[in-house]
């Protein structure tokens, strides 16, 4: 069974229509990258799949392990281990970081019957994880992403995602505003986390990541549809290219918003 | 505005788990206030001459005084002819004299609560003063805070035992004359707690009342005076619930504190009252003056509250820093939700050299809640090198409720320092998505974002009082989740 099934996607925020019949099927143990210029409906996507309130879909369907992801809450559909990294991670002032993941971890653990873990048993488990996406202990100490550096923010995302092993993990854009170094080691860190059993969307407007993600399959996405997709060699045509020699056939069908 | 904000707002939406009605019999004086009725409660408890004339005094001179109406909430005018001034539980006999003699519905009552008075499962390490509409039904642990020398009693029991403690210090702090509702108080005061902690003394436990308003129609009217001698150190915390009703009634009590030299006075309140419905129907005014003196050089008093109850309230913990470098602190959180008002503060007054104040102000709006911060902070000719800081935050949860800030700032000593510091913050609906997209629910993210914003009051509160009042901010914020 195929761990996603996007069929026909039609989705959109605030009544504009931005996803416009998307269909996309990612299976156990596969990485997809979806690429597109700014604008083209990337974030969108990662929103409808978290199921962000304000985002309706008006068309198709999203079929997550099989059964229909879009009947389920947000917090739902993140303990059945769907997890999105933001493009935009939040701040949120107050919180210690360290509580904050342990009460997610142990949310999780919850929904799977298994016994909350303490303190101290959490401190054991994020101390490999933060060496790994090489960030600062004391960053656990701080308020969830407050005062974080661009980066660190980023870092701090795949953090997290080491801490809820998910099976399907979404990047929204996590290597912009990245340096080549912290590009490196968040790389490092989601490649360090995928198995068999479970995938990643890895979403970019960059080629470069893909250097250090290497994808099974590399979809572009225009205007809410996908235009073309293909193997990782399409990523270095595009790098070469641009995307104007796949999108200008499309730019003359374009609907008025 | 958004459905994020829509479903926010859903679940402001109150469960107030305080709300059961004991059914007791009662001794209860004709609704009503005039001369008879102090002279009634007076009679009642016993009273000395002194004490009546006292009441009588304040009495008359209430006739002469009109309702405040500067405080930023909004009530009908109350009718104080239609208010019951004197509720007692009906003692059967002479009343009880040890705890084991109180009515078992009483002790129930508190016990459901959470307050178990009886000897076997009283809280370890606290002593509990409870108060029962007009009159405390019984206080733990006095034996063995007698043997250090503290009392720790009922206000009844101490103009009775401690008569010239109580005329020392009575009014001394907070004078009959102060304000409408002190000097209301002042006439019909009925019962309250009196702690007196002696010379060089460390009180060895918590020291603790616990106020239950359960007749209908009843004001409340507690008085508590606190007092700590030279060197003395106590730690003192207040709880509070009444039964759900559908009127509103009229709890306005008066606090006062006295330290003398190197005295410390630690002062937590969890205020409870009930809050009335999600339509703004009952609930309870909640018109308090609570006032504490840095009589003593090096004395210090400190005020911690959580407000999370009442229709409205109305109250402003302030402090007289008298004594050469004496310390005054206020750490509030005050949440009011659905139509709660609170217009609430403190007043920080330097008179003496090198006094220090400090003032944490929280204040969360949800619902239609309306949320005013208003503070004091008053330096006087002779306060040299006074200093204040202020930090006044306030968090809103939805978008129809409101927070408001009113500062006000005297200063006649140039070489005083006083700052200010203020921030409004919203729980964003990109915050509460974030969370989910964590696995936490929506209730959970805005408990765990109003948690970590208190932080730093919850600080102040002894250990199991802190793990409470995060649990009632919980419980306050509950309800429906979409
Ligand atoms: N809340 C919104 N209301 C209206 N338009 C929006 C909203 N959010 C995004 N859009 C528009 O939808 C389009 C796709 O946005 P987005 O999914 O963020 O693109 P990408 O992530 O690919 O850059 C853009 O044209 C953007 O301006
Ligand atoms: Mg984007």
């Amino acid at each position: 069974m195929s761990l996603l099934e996007i069929k026909n996607l039609h989705a959109g925020v605030d009544g504009k229509q931005i996803i416009k019949g998307l269909t996309l099927t990612i299976n156990p143990g596969e990485v997809h990258a979806v690429m597109g210029p700014n604008g083209s409906g990337k974030s969108t996507l990662a929103a409808v799949l978290a199921g962000r309130e304000g985002y309706h879909v008006t068309q198709g369907e999203v079929l997550y392990k099989g059964v229909d992801l879009l009947d389920f809450a947000p917090e739902e559909r993140a303990r059945e281990g769907l997890f999105l990294a933001f493009q935009y991670p939040v701040e949120i002032p107050g919180v210690n970081t360290t509580y904050f993941l342990k009460a997610a971890l142990n949310e999780l653990r919850k929904h799977r019957g298994l016994p909350e873990v303490d303190a101290i048993e959490f401190l054991d488990i994020i101390k490999d994880k933060i060496q790994l996406l090489e960030l600062r202990e004391d960053l656990l100490k701080r308020s969830v992403n407050e005062g974080f550096s661009g980066g660190e923010k980023k870092r701090a995302e795949i953090l997290q995602m080491a801490v809820l092993e998910p099976t399907l993990a979404v990047l929204d854009e996590t290597d912009s505003g990245l340096d080549i170094d912290a590009l490196r080691i968040v790389a490092n860190g989601v490649n360090h986390l995928k198995r068999a059993d479970n995938a990643q969307l890895v979403i970019t407007h960059y080629q470069r990541l893909l250097n250090h993600i290497v994808p099974d399959y590399v979809h572009v996405l225009f205007d809410g549809r996908i235009v073309k997709s293909g193997g990782k060699e399409l990523a270095f045509e595009l790098e070469a290219k641009g995307y104007d020699w796949l999108i200008k056939g499309h730019k003359d069908q374009l609907q008025p918003a | 505005m958004s459905t994020a904000t829509e479903t926010i707002e859903s679940f402001v939406k109150q469960g107030y788990k305080w709300g059961f009605v004991t059914d007791i019999e009662s001794e209860s004086a004709p609704p009503g206030l005039n001369e008879e009725i102090v002279r009634f409660i007076s009679h009642k408890k016993q009273e000395p001459e002194w004490m009546l004339d006292w009441r009588l005094k304040a009495y008359r001179h209430w006739l002469t005084m009109t309702e405040p109406t500067w405080p930023n909430v909004h009530y009908p005018k109350i009718d104080f002819q239609a208010s019951i001034y004197y509720s007692a539980p009906k003692k059967k006999g002479d009343g009880p004299k040890s705890l084991d003699e109180v009515d078992p519905k009483l002790l129930e009552t508190y016990e459901k609560l959470g307050i178990p008075l009886n000897e076997r499962a009283r809280l370890a390490g606290v002593a509990v003063d409870a108060v029962f509409d007009s009159v405390s039904v019984g206080t733990t642990f006095k034996d063995k805070l007698a043997e250090k020398g503290v009392i720790f009693c009922s206000f009844s029991e101490a103009v009775r035992e401690h008569p010239e403690l109580v005329r020392k210090y009575l009014g001394s702090v907070v004078p009959y004359t102060d304000n409408y509702y002190a000097t209301l108080n002042s006439a019909v005061f009925s019962d309250g707690s009196f702690c007196y902690i002696p010379k060089g003394v460390r009180c060895p436990m918590e020291l603790s009342t616990y106020f239950r308003i359960n007749a209908a129609n009843t004001g409340q009217f507690e008085r508590t005076l606190i007092i700590a001698e030279e060197g003395a150190y106590v730690s003192y915390l207040e709880g509070c619930t009444a039964p759900m009703r559908d009127e509103n009634q009229l709890h306005a009590a008066v606090v006062e504190l006295v330290a003398l030299d190197n005295a410390e006075i630690k002062y937590s309140t969890v205020q409870n009252w009930y809050p009335g419905d999600e339509n703004g129907r009952g609930g309870i005014y909640n018109f308090v003056t609570k006032r504490g003196i840095c009589k003593g050089r090096k004395s210090k008093i400190s005020w911690t509250q959580v407000e999370t109850g009442s229709a409205i309230t109305w109250k402003y913990p302030s402090c007289i820093l008298q004594g050469d470098d004496s310390v005054g602190e206020f750490y509030s959180v005050a949440l009011t939700n659905n139509c709660q008002q609170a217009d609430t503060g403190t007043k920080m007054i330097h008179i003496g050299k090198n006094t220090r104040s400090t003032i944490i102000s929280k204040g969360i709006s949800a619902g239609k809640g309306q949320n005013s911060y208003r503070g004091l902070v008053k330096v006087m000719k002779g306060a040299t090198h006074a200093r204040n800081f202020t930090q006044c935050d306030s968090l809103l949860i939805g978008d129809k409720c409101g927070a408001h800030t009113f500062p006000y700032i005297e200063v006649k000593n140039p070489s005083a320092r006083v700052e200010h510091e203020a921030t409004t913050s919203k729980i964003g609906d990109d915050q509460i998505f974030y969370c989910n997209q964590r696995g936490l629910s929506k209730q959970d993210a805005v408990n765990m974002i109003v948690n970590g914003f208190c932080k730093e009051v919850f600080r102040e509160l002894p250990m199991e009082f802190a793990v409470e009042a995060q649990k009632l901010l919980g419980v306050s914020l509950e309800g429906s989740v979409g």
